[in-house]
């Protein structure tokens, strides 16, 4: 690995791989996410390296991580931003909290904003459909937004109080 | 002084946490500690606390303080949260099995699971019955999957055991996908011992010595929670070699999905479990047969399984007499939507979308008209208030052109418009379409760009005609359920709300006022004080002199918004 060849996060990562050495490409799922938890996205020459140590194809290796909602292929914000696209949140307004989401940050579905600090997503559903509509920033759930109370959470974030 | 704290996920979203913190000090002040229990499924009066018998709901700020008092034993207002009498009636109406826990127990504690009667289902069957007799009480209770297919559990658990080999897989599908549905998130973070009880039920049924659980990744308190049930079940020797002191060994482990909604599929979520892409195959073989690893695989879900020890507890017969000829026991069911009191209810199969809606759910939020039901996700059908005296049964939803799915109930009232909701259903499969198939993968993505047209005002003849037809060739050129029932949402809504389709298509009207492109925005002169707060506030500048623009407007909405007099007219 020649880019983010931090020596600590590379001796997790192997760390991680050894725990799975016996176990053939079955475990090319967890082993990514062990990996995407190391270093926050997942690097190609990172996923390079997977390739080389577990002898997965890097064809097949990518099949996998392009086909799961869950892995990044882009640097992440500090704090990923999850807005829950579900029906109940549909019906009850979560296009309004897009858009406040939207501009607040400027940035669109994917994209991470130009300081750094958040990367915004849409999820399928987050199942808290008696919240709705409903986000998570990090691994906290936010429920029944409005565009203002989005704007503050987000103000919060940004300011660092939370 | 018994005090506990509702943290499930929804719970914890409402304040639970800070919550239960500030009470459980308190407690500790005078000898004594909170309590931690999982959902009661009443979402619409979190964060719940529970202080000996008495229930305290929506629990703000100053209810804290409250309760701070009433611990402390100090002069207090906490009456003013105490739930209504009416309200925990409520509860009484339903009959809760895969439920029975949630709520009740603290879903970290083996020891309270068990002093529900937890793991003697499992004593039960591994120690005082045959293989045969445990298929044999699971075919008497009539228990089907409750994942979506209905598919009878005990047929599938019959032919995993005759398939031939040594080593057998139980599976847990907890890869709950629809959106609108989070029973199997709450039956996990509040009963998980349930789940793991009836894993090992079925593994001794099938003759299995792996358990997997694929769970979301979007479900982190049930991962955690799952993770901590698996190590005490360790600990007490209920998983592992030798349980209960006979040859059954069995163990489970976790797995977490990574994002699919495909993966609810069962082929799918082998593929994934082995590392693939999770794309569905062709069935034969079936799991049962060749499943993970090419080995027999019984794959339930979540609710199924915690069906199972109930069933083994109290007997098939006692299951099978609730519910109707085709449809046995209970089924939980997450209302939401438009509904006034929404969160899990679990019913008897058989009762009416009416019971739900209006004697359970309390009716719709602000007094406003129900129009529909959505039943069964992306895969289902809105079924109109015309038919709310259907009976829940598998046969029944059918007939209707929905289906009972996994269970999420989504509520729809006046301003809700269907031609939209079946445009964001389309929407959804498009992006969880995994793209083998091409009637899947092309068709949806026409039938959406076709909604999305008319829900853009660009509707012309001839498109209601083209949405049936590419419907019927999408369901009949498809492989898995996935695509075969993706076109049930526009099917349904044409079926009984094709007027709405027509409005949008020949008159450019929404009448649920919901997509925007073809709503007029105007301001009543008659009504307006000239305040001038929608001028100042419009982002578009399309309003000057109180009159809106129509070339500028975005039709965002927020002059309606703001207007404290009505004053702005939405057409």
């Amino acid at each position: 690995m020649n880019c983010n060849c931090n020596a600590e996060l590379k001796r997790k990562l192997e760390s991680e791989l050894e725990k799975y050495a016996d176990s053939g490409k079955g475990a090319l799922i967890p082993i990514l996410q062990k990996a995407q938890e190391i270093y926050g996205w997942l690097p190609a020459d990172v996923l390079e390296y997977i390739g080389k140590k577990t002898g997965i194809k890097p064809a097949k290796i990518t099949g996998v991580v392009t086909f799961y909602t869950q892995f990044r292929t882009k640097p992440a914000g500090k704090h990923l931003i999850l807005l829950c696209q579900g029906t109940a949140c549909h019906v009850n307004g979560s296009a309004e909290i897009e858009s406040a989401i939207r501009g607040r940050l400027n940035v669109g579905e994917g994209e991470i904003t130009e300081d750094g600090l958040f990367t915004y997503n849409n999820a399928a559903c987050l199942g808290c459909c008696s919240l709705s509509p409903v986000m998570m920033v990090g691994d906290k759930t936010y429920g029944k937004l409005t565009r203002e109370s989005t704007v503050k959470i987000l103000d919060e974030y940004a300011g660092g109080a939370v | 002084m018994k005090i506990s704290v509702g943290k499930g996920s929804c719970g914890i979203a409402a304040g639970a946490d800070k919550i239960f913190d500030l009470l459980n000090r308190e407690a500790e002040n005078i000898g004594g500690s909170a309590a931690v229990v999982g959902c009661i499924g009443m979402c619409y009066l979190e964060p719940i606390v529970n202080i000996n018998s008495d229930v305290y709901v929506k629990v703000d700020e100053k209810g804290v303080s409250e309760l701070v008092k009433l611990i402390r034993g100090e002069e207090n207002n906490a009456a003013r949260y105490k739930a209504d009498k009416e309200e925990l009636a409520l509860l009484s109406l339903q009959t809760r099995i895969a439920l029975q826990n949630c709520g009740v127990i603290n879903p970290e504690s083996i020891d309270e699971y068990i002093e529900k009667g937890g793991y003697e289902a499992a004593k039960k069957c591994i120690t005082g019955m045959t293989y045969e007799a445990v298929i044999a009480e699971i075919k008497a209770s009539g228990l089907s999957g409750r994942g979506g297919a209905g598919f009878p559990a005990w047929f599938k658990w019959q032919a995993c055991r005759d398939s031939a080999g040594e080593k057998k897989y139980i599976i847990c599908n907890a890869d709950e996908g629809d959106p609108g549905a989070f029973m199997d998130r709450a039956i996990l973070e509040s009963d998980p011992h349930a789940v793991l009880e009836g894993m090992i039920t079925a593994a001794f049924a099938i003759g299995a010595d792996e358990g997997i659980i694929y769970v979301r990744a979007e479900y982190p308190l049930a991962v955690a929670r799952l993770e901590k049930a698996i190590e005490q079940a360790r600990e007490r020797g209920l998983l592992g070699m030798n349980i209960f002191g006979s040859e059954f060994c069995f163990d489970i482990h976790i797995k977490a999905g990574a994002g699919a909604f495909v993966c609810g599929e069962e082929t799918a979520l082998i593929a994934s479990l082995e590392g693939e892409r999770g794309m569905p195959r062709l069935k034969p073989p079936f799991p049962a047969q060749k499943g993970y690893r090419n080995k027999p695989s019984n794959i339930n879900n979540v609710e199924t399984y915690a069906n199972v020890p109930w069933i083994i507890r109290n007997g098939g017969a006692a299951f099978s007499e609730l519910g109707t000829d085709n449809s046995k026991g209970t089924k939980v069911f997450a209302l939401t939507g438009k509904i006034a009191k929404g969160g899990l209810v679990e019913v008897p199969m058989g009762c009416t979308i009416r019971d739900v809606v209006h004697n359970i759910g309390g009716g719709i939020q602000g007094g406003k008209k129900f129009k529909a039901v959505q039943m069964g996700g992306p895969s289902g059908g809105c079924i109109p208030a015309e038919l709310q005296d259907t009976e829940i049964d598998y046969k029944s939803l059918a007939e209707t052109g929905a289906i009972m799915g996994s269970g999420g109930m989504v509520v729809m009232d006046e301003t809700t418009c269907m031609v939209d909701i079946a445009r964001f259903f389309l929407d959804f499969t498009c992006k969880e379409s995994c793209g083998k198939c091409t009637h899947c993968r092309v068709g949806n993505r026409r039938l959406l760009e076709i909604l999305e047209r008319i829900c853009g005002g660009k509707g012309k003849d001839g498109d209601i005609e083209l949405l049936s037809e590419l419907s019927e060739d999408i369901k009949t050129g498809s492989l898995c359920a996935l695509g075969q029932t993706a076109p049930n949402p526009v099917l349904t809504t044409l079926r009984y709300f094709k007027n709405e389709y027509e409005d949008h298509i020949y008159n450019k009207k929404c009448t649920a006022r919901s997509c925007k492109p073809l709503l007029t925005y105007t301001i009543d002169l008659k009504k307006c004080k000239k305040c001038n707060l929608c001028v100042k506030k419009c982002p578009a500048g399309a309003i000057t002199e109180l009159i809106i623009d129509s070339s500028k407007c975005t039709k965002c909405g927020l002059c309606a918004d703001l207007c404290k007099f009505g004053a702005i007219e939405v057409i």
